[in-house]
């Protein structure tokens, strides 16, 4: 490839990340961290969460993307770690968006985001609902269920079944939402941990330069993942 | 009290694909130019670098180079029945923001129009007769014809450097080429891209079914290239973070890698970003312009910015919702026809074929915006809309372009949507799907229409425009035509699995998943002041000093990606300015 005027700094990227030759700068520094292993999910210093919402939110995404079978699970991948950075930051406040009102949460859902609320608050308000309904129904809050239960209650949540106010009602399809995008998302947003989930699928992240390969039809990409701070798996 | 600038021979209003196209070729003129755009500045460095622009969760979902609601939206209802709600969170379209405008961020598929597609009502009348036009379509010809604007569409092609091969040069018809595309007199600036597995295989099928596949018309490089104005772009090396991305190759057509570099060099030129106008200031016998007001985002104070002539090119949207708090025009009423500002809003009707093919490689992620191969079998031109139902047609596509997993996870329907069972299915179905997508026309209709809302404001106070929008029974029933000849080629490739996602009677319009960034007409071009906003060359039919440019202009939306006919109408108009209006300002028509 050529490089452009302009524009240094892809060549070595890209000798770096090509077949695993040499290592660059990055990729070592990134290889060498690796070494300290992440502070384990129940000693993380919350950014937004408390600590009864941090148990929902470790329990409940353990459930959405569990750790049995092939590929890591949301824990594996501190999917919990992503959402409370999220819920921190502007995603969380709904910075982006028109939130003036009136609102009406109760306008169907082909209307889009209605609700007052942010994602954050939704959280905050969803959480002790969604615990209370578990309490009545099941006789536990929902962290303390068992898997059975907590997939029940999941989905009787899903459903729309758990009666939450319709500030809330978009609770379920935001957790998930979120869960599958702290699953997938560059490893700088602290889930997606050590690229597990890319590894699984065979997604090869932030690579981004396949000009030999359109033309290699019905042939898999071989490479692994590499992410934007140059990590390699 | 505002603040009043210098005098502006020129303002442009918006640095996107027209502004840009309006400044280099009116600064050619040597005329003092100011571009006024809301957004922040950016450029391919060092805003779009590898890799912190490979960057799926910030740009792909985040929407981090999109227009921000909180600063800028609209109210959404399906019928004049409904309260319209605001679009509080960005879904169904996502309009650009900052230099470049959502050409930085397209996808680049850069189509021309059919020749009967801009003489559509007479097409429609000639073949068929008026009675097949369902009661509530505003079915309209363009004031302007292929022929005059064949010129201006080649000019765009050649300064956005686009890829592809000629299927009808000077009226002979090309093999490997788009047989139905109107006639070119110029073969593509450079030629196609190479062709990905899933291509491959529509290709064949569609072949063997005896179609006539051809190269997406794609605004990508496929080689190095030098434009008109002297601008570079480099071949495009299949990073798939293409749509919804900075191009961080310059390969990726778009204001940054044609036009904005070879525009900076003009001493008369220079454009202030962060500046929001607020609204066109009219003179007080409301013939003409006197300029603009708009609010400086630094200083936090309105300016008054005076100019000679004002270029409207802040995208559909937000041309029109300017035009209505500017008095640009008397606002459309449905009920009553009368009014052009809002009037004719359009969209885009599209549909798919989703194929999963078990023990077979796509590599999802190598690919870009503009992939593809094409047919146009069932395109306007060559659909029979007596005995079919419906007026309009499709173009279809198959091409990865997007295979980053957050959004792009294909699935066989009745999968989990969590738990065990997704994970597992991710594992065994990501990589091994292919799709054909149906990219079709919508008409224009009385009830779709856009106007000021009665309730919701944005941050200056300013009433948030409203959109009144939904699905009408003709195009989806050219949907379901659509899908009764797409599922027969899509089984001819003998896929393990496949699935169809085509709206049909009945479909509510759902504000919630994208669907397309094509927002077309409110400010329509018309060949007179009762039919349009604007007349033949995107002139004001109210204030002559005043151009309104962009999609806003469509009469009706055309099957394709709208830019190759935006751009070509924005060459045609400043062909009109330089030659025409310049030496005598006045109505040109
Ligand atoms: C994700 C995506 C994919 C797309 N893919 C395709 C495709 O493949 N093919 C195709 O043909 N088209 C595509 N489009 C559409 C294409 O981007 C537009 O047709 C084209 O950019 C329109 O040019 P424009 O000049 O009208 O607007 P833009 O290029 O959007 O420029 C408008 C500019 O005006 C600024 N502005 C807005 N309001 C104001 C104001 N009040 N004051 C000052 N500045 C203002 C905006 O910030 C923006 O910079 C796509 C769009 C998106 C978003
Ligand atoms: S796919 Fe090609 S044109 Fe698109 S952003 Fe990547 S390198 Fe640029």
């Amino acid at each position: 490839m050529t490089d452009l005027p302009g524009y240094p700094s892809r060549r070595n990227f890209l000798k770096a990340s090509a077949a695993g030759v040499a290592l660059s700068g990055l990729a070592a520094q990134a290889k060498a961290q690796e070494t300290t292993p992440p502070v384990p999910l129940e000693e993380y210093d919350r950014s937004y969460l408390t600590a009864d919402e941090w148990a929902f939110v470790m329990a409940a995404s353990a459930r959405l993307i569990p750790s049995e079978g092939d590929g890591p699970g949301a824990i594996e991948a501190r999917v919990p770690v992503f959402i409370d950075l999220q819920l921190a930051g502007d995603y969380g406040s709904a910075d982006d968006w028109y939130m003036e009102g009136p609102h009406d949460p109760d306008a169907e859902p082909a209307r889009g985001w209605q609700t007052p609320l942010s994602p954050a608050e939704i959280y905050r308000q969803a959480i002790p609902a969604f615990d209370a309904w578990c309490q009545e129904t099941h006789g536990a809050a929902f962290a303390e269920l068992s898997e059975e239960l907590q997939d029940a209650a999941l989905t009787a949540l899903q459903n729309g079944d758990v009666g939450l106010a319709s500030e809330i009602r978009d609770f379920f399809t935001i957790l998930l939402a979120n869960t599958k995008e702290g699953y997938f998302a560059d490893p700088q947003y602290g889930g997606n941990h050590e690229m597990q989930s890319w590894v699984y699928i065979g997604f090869p992240g932030a690579r981004a330069a396949y000009r030999a390969w359109p033309e290699r039809h019905n042939e898999k990409y071989p490479l692994g993942p590499v992410s934007i701070s140059g990590e390699r798996a | 009290m505002a603040r009043q600038e210098k005098k502006k021979d020129v303002v442009i209003v918006g640095l996107g694909w027209t502004g840009s196209i309006a400044g280099i070729e009116l600064a050619q003129e040597g005329l003092d130019i100011v571009a006024l755009e809301r957004g922040h500045d950016q450029n391919t460095v060092p805003n779009f670098e590898y890799p912190q622009q490979i960057d799926e969760l910030k740009y792909g979902v985040r929407l981090k180079m999109m227009q921000k609601p909180s600063q800028q939206t609209l109210t959404v209802r399906r019928d004049g029945g409904e309260t319209a709600l605001p679009y509080r969170s960005l879904g169904s379209f996502l309009p650009g923001n900052g230099v470049g405008g959502a050409g930085t961020h397209w996808n680049g598929l850069n189509w021309r129009p059919q020749e009967i597609e801009l003489k559509l009502r007479s097409h429609v009348v000639e073949n068929w007769g008026e009675e097949i036009i369902p009661e509530g379509m505003n079915l309209g010809d363009y004031p302007v014809s292929y022929d005059e604007l064949e010129p201006f569409f080649t000019q765009f092609e050649k300064v956005a450097g686009i890829s592809g091969q000629a299927g009808n040069l000077n009226g002979e018809i090309r093999e490997g080429g788009n047989p139905f595309e109107g006639w070119r007199s110029e073969d593509y600036p450079m030629p196609p891209m190479p062709t990905t597995y899933d291509s491959a295989k529509f290709r064949d099928a569609a072949a063997a079914m005896g179609y006539h596949p051809f190269h997406a018309p794609a605004g990508i490089a496929s080689t190095s290239y030098v434009n008109p104005y002297g601008m570079q772009m480099g071949p495009c090396n299949f990073c798939g973070f293409c749509e919804r991305y900075g191009c961080y190759q310059y390969s990726k057509s778009s204001p940054q890698t044609a036009i904005l570099g070879a525009l900076k060099r003009y001493p008369n030129f220079e454009y202030r970003t962060q500046s929001e106008v607020l609204r066109v200031e009219l003179a007080a016998d409301g013939q003409t312009a006197t300029g603009v007001t708009y609010w400086d985002d630094v200083a936090q104070e309105e300016v008054f910015q005076p100019a000679d002539i004002v270029i409207l090119s802040s995208y559909q949207l937000n041309n029109v919702h300017l035009m209505l708090l500017s008095g640009l025009g008397e606002a459309y009423n449905p009920l009553t026809g009368e009014g052009t500002l809002g009037k004719n809003y359009a969209y885009q009707m599209n549909g798919g074929v989703t194929m999963f093919f078990r023990d077979e490689e796509f590599n999802p992620f190598v690919g870009h915006g503009a992939n593809g191969v094409c047919i146009d079998d069932f395109s306007i031109s060559q659909n029979d809309f007596g005995a079919e139902g419906f007026i309009g047609g499709s173009y279809w596509r198959s091409g990865t372009f997007n295979g980053q997993p957050i959004r792009n996870m294909p699935l066989p329907k009745g999968t989990p949507s969590w738990g065990a069972g997704w994970k597992q299915a991710i594992g065994e179905n990501y990589g091994h799907a292919m799709s054909i997508g149906s990219h079709g026309s919508h008409m224009s209709y009385a009830n779709n229409h856009l106007d000021l809302d009665p309730t919701y404001t944005d941050r200056h106070g300013r009433p948030l425009m409203r959109m009144t929008f939904n699905w009408q029974d003709n195009d989806l029933k050219m949907n379901q035509f659509m899908k009764s000849k797409m599922e027969p080629l899509a089984a001819s490739m003998n896929p393990d699995l496949m699935q169809s996602g085509f709206k049909g009677e009945g479909a509510m319009y759902d504000v919630r998943p994208y669907q397309t960034t094509h927002n077309t007409g409110g400010h329509i071009m018309g060949e007179t002041a009762r039919e349009g906003a604007v007349n033949r060359y995107s002139q004001s039919w109210k204030a002559h000093n005043v151009f309104a440019m962009g999609a806003g202009n469509f009469v009706q939306n055309t099957q394709y990606n709208p830019t190759g006919l935006v751009g070509g109408l924005a060459y045609h108009t400043v062909n009109a300015i330089r030659t025409q209006y310049l030496s005598n300002p006045r109505p040109l028509v």
